[in-house]
C-alpha cells in the first residue's frame, strides 16, 4: 500500500486538484451566503478566495500550480463577458425612457470612480502599477482585468480590488444614497451598478426590479465606457 | 448549450481579432459583447424585441451568468501573491477604494435623481 503522503504529493500536483478545490470552496461559500440571507459581507467570492488562499498557504502549494487547474474556470470569463450583451439588450427599453439623464449621470459616475481612485492613489503615494491596477476597479472583473493588463497594472491585483470595491459599494452605497435623500429607484440603481458593478447590481435587485434593471444597464455601460476611456487617458 | 457556448466564443474571438487588426484600446471580450448586442438589436427589428434573444442563447447565458461569481475566484486567489504589496500600500489603496466609491455613488445618485425627474 502506498504511503498517504505519496498519494497527497501525487494529487497536489494534478491540475484536477485546483479545479475541484475551487468548485467545492465556491459551493460552500455560496451556500453560506444564501443561508445568511445574501448579506453583502457574506460575499461568496470573498470567502471562497479566503478559504482557497488559506488551503494553499497551509499546504505550501504555489499559486501557479493551483492555477494550472483553476484556469479552466478562469477562461470562461471571456464568454461570460460576451454573454452580458443579453441582459444589456433586455434593459435597452428601460434605458430609452431615461436616456438623457443616463447620458449625463453615467459618464460622471465613471469619471469620479476611476479618476477619483487614480487621484487618491497618487495623493497617498501608491506605486505606478498599483495606481494602474486601481483605475478600473469599479467595473466588472473580466473587463477590469483586461483594462488593467493594457495600462500596466497587475490583473490579479485588480481582480481583488474590484471585489473589494463591489463589497464596499454594496454595503455603504444604499445608506449613503438614503442619507442624500436619493429615493428614485432609477438613480439608486444607476449609482450602484456604475460604481460597484455586479455586486452593487445584485444589491440593487434586492431593492426592486426597476432599481436592478438600471443597475445592470449602468454596469454594462460603465464597463464599456471605462474600457474605452482609460487606455486612451493612460 | 454547446452550440451557444461556441457562438459566444466566436464573438469573443472576433473581438480579439478586431482588437489586434485595428489596434483598439478595448479588451477583446468587450468588443465581442458590443458585437453581440448590435446583432441582437438588428435581429430585434425582424423578430420584435421580445423574441430577439433565441431560447438556447438565453439558457446558455443564464447558466454562465448565474454563477458569474465563481469565475472570479481563480483570479481572486491571486491575492496571495500580492499580500506584501497590499500591506505595503494599505493606506493609499484603502483611501482610493473607499473615497472614490462613495464619491461616485453620491454623484451618480444625486445627478440621476435631479435630471431624471418624472414628468
Amino acid at each position: 500500500m502506498e504511503d498517504l503522503a505519496d498519494i497527497w504529493v501525487y494529487l497536489a500536483r494534478d491540475p484536477l486538484f485546483g479545479l475541484t478545490l475551487t468548485l467545492i470552496a465556491y459551493l460552500a461559500a455560496d451556500r453560506l451566503y444564501r443561508a445568511l440571507g445574501l448579506h453583502p459581507l457574506a460575499n461568496p467570492v470573498l470567502w471562497a478566495v479566503v478559504a482557497l488562499a488559506g488551503v494553499l498557504w497551509a499546504t505550501g502549494i504555489p499559486y501557479d500550480r493551483y492555477f494550472e487547474g483553476a484556469q479552466f474556470i478562469h477562461v470562461l470569463l471571456g464568454p461570460a463577458t460576451v454573454a452580458l450583451a443579453v441582459p444589456l439588450y433586455r434593459a435597452l427599453e428601460t434605458l430609452r425612457r431615461s436616456a438623457r439623464a443616463v447620458a449625463v449621470a453615467l459618464p460622471a459616475t465613471v469619471l469620479v470612480a476611476s479618476l477619483g481612485a487614480i487621484a487618491l492613489g497618487l495623493l497617498f503615494g501608491a506605486s505606478d502599477s498599483t495606481v494602474a491596477s486601481l483605475a478600473p476597479k469599479a467595473v466588472t472583473t473580466p473587463i477590469a482585468m483586461g483594462i488593467s493588463e493594457r495600462i500596466g497594472g497587475l490583473p490579479s491585483l485588480t481582480a481583488v480590488l474590484v471585489i473589494l470595491t463591489g463589497i464596499l459599494g454594496g454595503v455603504l452605497g444604499p445608506p449613503l444614497l438614503s442619507a442624500l435623500r436619493v429615493r428614485d429607484p432609477r438613480a439608486r440603481g444607476l449609482a450602484l451598478g456604475a460604481a460597484a458593478h455586479g455586486i452593487g447590481t445584485a444589491r440593487a435587485f434586492h431593492e426592486g426590479a426597476e432599481t436592478g434593471a438600471h443597475a445592470s444597464l449602468a454596469m454594462g455601460l460603465a464597463g464599456v465606457l471605462t474600457a474605452v476611456l482609460l487606455p486612451l487617458l493612460w | 448549450m454547446l452550440p451557444m457556448l461556441a457562438l459566444l466564443l466566436v464573438f469573443q474571438l472576433a473581438g480579439e481579432a478586431l482588437r489586434h487588426a485595428l489596434a483598439l484600446p478595448v479588451p477583446g471580450p468587450v468588443i465581442g459583447m458590443v458585437a453581440l448586442l448590435l446583432t441582437l438589436v438588428v435581429r430585434g427589428w425582424w423578430t420584435g424585441p421580445a423574441a430577439a434573444v433565441p431560447e438556447p442563447l438565453a439558457r446558455a447565458t443564464n447558466a454562465l451568468l448565474g454563477h458569474l461569481s465563481l469565475l472570479f475566484v481563480p483570479a481572486g486567489v491571486g491575492v496571495m501573491t500580492h499580500l506584501a504589496l497590499l500591506a505595503d500600500e494599505a493606506v493609499p489603496i484603502a483611501a482610493a477604494l473607499i473615497g472614490s466609491s462613495l464619491a461616485a455613488i453620491a454623484v451618480g445618485g444625486v445627478l440621476m435623481a435631479r435630471l431624471g425627474r418624472r414628468p
